[in-house]
């Protein structure tokens, strides 16, 4: 990346910056970069190429008529723009709504959305004032998103920043394969909520279906209400002090705050029983011998 | 993957075919198939509504030869039913191989249809008071426009778009099924049943008949057993959920009720909209919202769930 300016790569196509930026050519070597950022270096939370944008220009945009791609470009049109809050009208349920957004958006739907809404993005702050249906928010990166009415299955399906939060109940299967970030629900999750949770932090304020945390690597699963069973190798742990400030945080900033606080909140984690890593990674084990 | 979607008005009349015909065509991309529709009009006791196919869509291109076998099993079908008793009132060919006949008629109609389907080619679309099942390959505009369907008024209905993906794609393994031989039941499906191949031989030593290839004949069939011991349709829907193996969303209509459940997993969608005169379901909110485009609050159904509406 070194090779490539912020100015060269502001200029060039999508495909271009896949390529300029190695992700054609990169070895897969089984160990992910962990980049910290430094709060002060501002320009490293934003994309060199994302569009300059103003938050109190406003517009909105009727979908209409529209199909899914049609609207989407819009979105892309008026952020070029300069517009920095765009009101999406009549959604009635359209699929694929405000996905890939990779900048700075404060993204408003008045309405209902279907499938996928607002997935694979890094950065907005989207607020739906209706219902989404499954995969909302799906492998978003940062940014938060607000969903006033009740949401589908796979709520956050493979998360890996943000905030995701329903002030409803969601479907099954919530936060499967997540990665990060923290997933807030206001009532109850269905069944295999945290399947295969690998990172990150989710909270369900009512109940909880069967299965709760199968199969899960790590992070952690706050539940408010019942919990109908636990899934393999998820186990119940104590609720820390930390864990009861970051709680009332996180809950007091969205109103979802229970009336009788935080303290009734159960705190699933992952028992590690079905960590079988050493098996997998031969050459290392070697070393240690 | 397949489209599936229920409505039901409590205590009135209303414009089902239309509604029906715009929640499918919201739903044509979950299945570009074929399209099915189960309505029901308002019943009228001892005149039954008989559907027949008599050949295939496919056996159409298949020469000249097929016109006049049509017209023979047509002949053949109408002789069986003088045969039984049943005065036909009406007859009307929606397209040349589709029969919709109104017969009165007051003794076995279990027995008039198994007689009917004895013949090569035949088979009974549906047979009740006030169901009308017809499908057909195509999407809902297509089918809609084929049947006349988009005048018709009834209570409730059920429908289906199908992405074929374990059978042919032919009317034969197109939904909704009416579930022979009992009057006015019918079911649409979205899943696949793991344990089809089990339950169908279980089910055909009680002696039902299978007519496709299709896993979601055996719930047609499966809920018809069920019916037939004197089980409600909620305790059958309920007992699936155990007895039937995969993943799954159905939906089965009678007379005047409307039924739901879904397996174990929650693997297959279902949008629900309950309002105090009229219930919605579909496989995504955008159908709900193609017949109520204003903003509405819906749910989605949790795993293991049965839901019974009454007309």
């Amino acid at each position: 990346m070194a090779s490539v300016s912020d100015a060269e790569l502001k200029n060039m196509t999508q495909e271009e910056r896949v390529t300029a930026l190695g992700m054609r050519t990169e070895q897969l070597t089984g160990k992910s970069l962990y980049l910290e950022f430094d709060p002060d270096a501002t320009e490293n939370f934003t994309y060199p190429w994302a569009p300059d944008v103003d938050f109190n220009k406003r517009t909105e945009l009727d979908c209409d008529g529209k199909t899914t791609t049609e609207v989407n470009s819009s979105i892309r049109a008026l952020m070029k723009e300069g517009y920095g809050t765009v009101v999406l009208k009549n959604p009635r349920g359209m699929h694929s709504l405000g996905v890939g957004i990779l900048s700075r958006l404060n993204l408003i739907v008045e309405g209902s959305t279907g499938y996928f809404a607002v997935g694979l993005i890094d950065g907005p702050n989207v607020r739906i004032n209706g219902r989404v249906g499954w995969s909302c928010g799906e492998n978003m990166m940062s940014g938060t998103i607000l969903i006033e009415k009740n949401a589908g299955s796979t709520f956050g399906a493979a998360i890996r920043g943000g905030d995701l939060v329903c002030r409803g109940s969601v479907g099954s299967r919530t936060g499967i394969d997540q990665k990060g970030g923290t997933i807030i629900v206001g009532g109850d999750t269905g069944a295999l909520s945290g399947f295969m949770m690998q990172r990150g932090r989710m909270v369900v304020c009512g109940n909880a279906g069967k299965n709760l945390g199968d199969s899960m690597y790590d992070g952690t699963i706050f539940v408010g209400g019942e919990i109908k069973s636990l899934g393999v190798d998820a186990i119940e742990a104590e609720l820390t002090d930390l864990d009861k400030a970051w709680l009332t945080r996180k809950l007091t900033q969205y109103g979802l705050m229970p009336d009788k606080g935080v303290d009734h909140f159960t705190k699933v984690v992952a028992g590690k029983m079905l960590w079988n890593y050493d098996n997998l990674e031969p050459s290392e084990k070697k070393l240690i011998l | 993957m397949c489209g599936i979607a229920g409505l039901i008005h409590k205590g009135k009349s209303s414009n089902v075919g239309a509604e029906m015909t715009s929640m499918l065509r919201a739903l044509k991309h979950r299945g570009p198939d074929s399209t099915g529709y189960a309505v029901y009009g308002e019943p009228t006791e001892g005149d039954y509504i008989l559907r027949v196919n008599v050949a295939e869509a496919e056996d159409m291109s298949k020469g000249r030869g097929i016109h006049q076998v049509i017209v023979d099993r047509i002949a053949e079908v109408e002789a069986i039913l003088a045969e039984h008793g049943a005065k036909v009132k009406s007859k009307r060919a929606d397209t040349e191989y589709a029969l919709r006949y109104v017969v009165s008629h007051d003794g076995d109609t279990a027995k008039m249809a198994a007689h009917i389907e004895e013949g090569e080619g035949v088979e009974i679309m549906s047979m009740g008071n006030g169901l009308e099942l017809i499908k057909d390959l195509g999407d809902a505009d297509d089918v809609a426009a084929l049947y006349n369907l988009n005048a018709f008024q009834g209570t409730h209905g059920i429908g289906h778009t199908r992405m074929a993906t374990e059978s042919d794609v032919d009317i034969r393994s197109a939904h909704p099924y009416w579930a022979f031989p009992y009057n006015d039941v019918s079911v649409v499906h979205n899943g696949q049943i793991t344990n089809y191949w089990i339950m169908r031989r279980t089910m055909e030593r009680k002696g039902h008949r299978f007519m496709s290839n299709c896993d979601s004949e055996l719930l047609a069939v499966y809920t018809a057993h069920n019916l037939s011991k004197g089980i409600s349709l909620e305790d059958s829907l309920r007992q699936s959920i155990s007895e039937i193996d995969g993943v799954f969303t159905y939906l089965v209509a009678t007379k005047d009720q409307l039924g739901m459940a879904k397996d174990t997993m929650a693997a297959k969608p279902l949008v629900l909209y309950e309002s105090d005169d009229l219930i919605a379901m579909a496989s995504e909110e955008v159908a709900i919202r193609a017949i109520l485009p204003e903003e509405i609050d819906t749910t989605d159904p949790y795993d293991e769930e049965v839901r019974v509406w009454q007309a």
